[in-house]
């Protein structure tokens, strides 16, 4: 199995990656950890005439904390980010939904910036990223521009990347006092998704919430938050039966996806099922009580 | 078609090898360099049968192409086999039944190498979660499992861990 022919760059910067992309056209693409480009390749999903690599370009890679803000580099590596003690610390959500993506050596070589720019609907960086409001900077010749997590994925594959443009860092407010959770049902461990729920949680002194997100992926061509469920948390102390009445809210008709070995029937069941089990670990985790 | 010459570092030696830039990286070692220890499954990144180490990270081998290992320090199957026998992973293996085909082994010889490495004394969960991306139709995991654990075990009575370290070292550099 190979893939058709595409010629091949590896540019050193960002500039020269751009001058590439510009000058190569609409037909060339750029590489990040190709761990599902690659594949898209070798099936011959994907032929574009020309690969630009961006794994020779160190000013994409890397985590920084700047002010109140973390900085993610667009070629940082999954496994990195999974193993750095500022994500643990100050986006704890981005390390429990890395726990989830693939195998240590699909996270050795994936990237954080490449997994949100294929945007499979399964993706659990995406729904990371939209739980945490994140922004996107995306760059060209015609300069830069911020998008927010919301307005960037569009759907299946599909984000608000434009032609000449490269994602080149993710920046997320540093949450560092809440309580957070991924939970997922799959097949097996590293497997893509049935359904996965994403959840933030922030308590006030007296113990109640102060603040919630939930989002749920793999159920529609992009991951969906839910404001009505955090909206009844919010201001009340959380208990299991809460947590119970307000994934009620879950708007199911959203669910779109119904395959042959995952039904529509079954995600509607199992949503709001993971969405309880990632919000109560949240609130867990936001009290500090041990796993 | 454009061939491309790219210079690396396999199993110790510095190598050259001129590929087309769609060949994966473990293609390229099976076809350039003769090193077909490097088994190739399903050529889509599902099966992990081609695991190599890349820089000290594990990769799989059809999922980088050879154009991108231009630089790069590569450790296969043959670079942790010494000359004569085996190394104590897969000694290991061959005592708990950790094959049967075989097809899977390369991998999961390198992706115990690499636990190894990196977390001398491994737990159970380690194991599985290190072996989580490779599959194997035969074994049913259980003796790849046992294997590992087995090998941890040695290294605990052992308290010197450098002993396999130092001898998969004069591995690689044989």
């Amino acid at each position: 199995m190979r893939p058709a022919a595409f010629e091949y760059y590896a540019p050193r910067t960002l500039e020269a990656a751009l001058d590439m992309l510009a000058s190569e056209g609409p037909d060339a693409r750029v590489i990040a950890g190709g761990q599902s480009l690659v594949p898209m390749l070798a099936l011959r999903l994907a032929r574009p005439t020309a690969l630009i690599d961006l794994n020779r370009i160190p000013e994409l890679a890397g985590i920084r904390q700047v002010g109140s803000a973390i900085h993610i580099g667009a070629m940082t590596r999954q496994a990195h980010a999974l193993a750095s003690p500022l994500v643990l610390a100050q986006m704890p959500l981005l390390h429990y939904g890395l726990e989830n993506v693939g195998h240590p050596p699909t996270r050795a070589r994936g990237t954080i910036g490449g997994s949100l720019s294929h945007a499979d609907p399964a993706a659990e960086i995406s729904a990371v990223m939209l739980a945490y409001r994140a922004h996107m900077v995306l760059r060209s010749k015609r300069g830069e521009r911020v998008v927010p997590a919301e307005e960037f994925t569009l759907g299946t594959f599909e984000t608000a990347i434009e032609e000449g443009e490269i994602l080149t860092e993710i920046r997320v407010q540093a949450r560092p006092g809440e309580g957070t959770s991924l939970v997922e049902l799959s097949r097996r461990r590293g497997d893509f998704a049935m359904a996965s729920a994403a959840a933030r949680m922030a308590l006030a002194e007296d113990g109640t919430c102060a603040s919630a997100h939930l989002v749920i992926g793999a159920v529609a061509p992009l991951p969906l938050r839910f404001d009505a469920v955090a909206a009844a948390l919010e201001g009340r102390i959380v208990t299991e039966d809460l947590v119970r009445e307000a994934v009620g809210l879950i708007d199911l008709d959203l669910f779109e996806f119904d395959n042959a070995d995952i039904s529509l029937a079954y995600r509607r069941k199992i949503g709001p099922v993971l969405a309880e089990r990632a919000l109560l670990q949240a609130r867990d985790r936001a009290k500090g009580l041990p796993e | 078609m454009t061939l491309r010459q790219v210079k690396l570092t396999v199993n110790g030696a510095r190598v050259s090898m001129d590929v087309e830039p769609r060949q994966s990286l473990a293609d390229a070692l099976r076809t350039h360099l003769g090193l077909t220890g490097t088994h190739l499954g399903c050529e889509h990144g599902v099966c992990g049968a081609c695991t190599i180490i890349v820089d000290g990270e594990p990769a799989r081998g059809c999922l980088m192409l050879g154009v991108q290992a231009e630089g790069a320090e590569v450790l296969t199957v043959e670079g942790v086999s010494p000359p004569d026998g085996l190394s104590p992973i897969q000694e290991a293996l061959h005592e708990h039944h950790g094959l049967q085909c075989g097809f899977c082994t390369p991998g999961m010889v390198m992706a115990l190498h690499h636990l190894f490495t990196t977390t001398p004394s491994p737990s159970e969960a380690e194991i599985k979660e290190a072996i989580s991306g490779q599959l194997c139709r035969c074994t049913g995991y259980q003796g790849i499992v046992s294997a590992a654990k087995a090998v941890a075990q040695k290294r605990r009575s052992q308290p010197d861990h450098s002993t396999v370290t130092e001898e998969e070292i004069s591995c690689r550099s044989a």
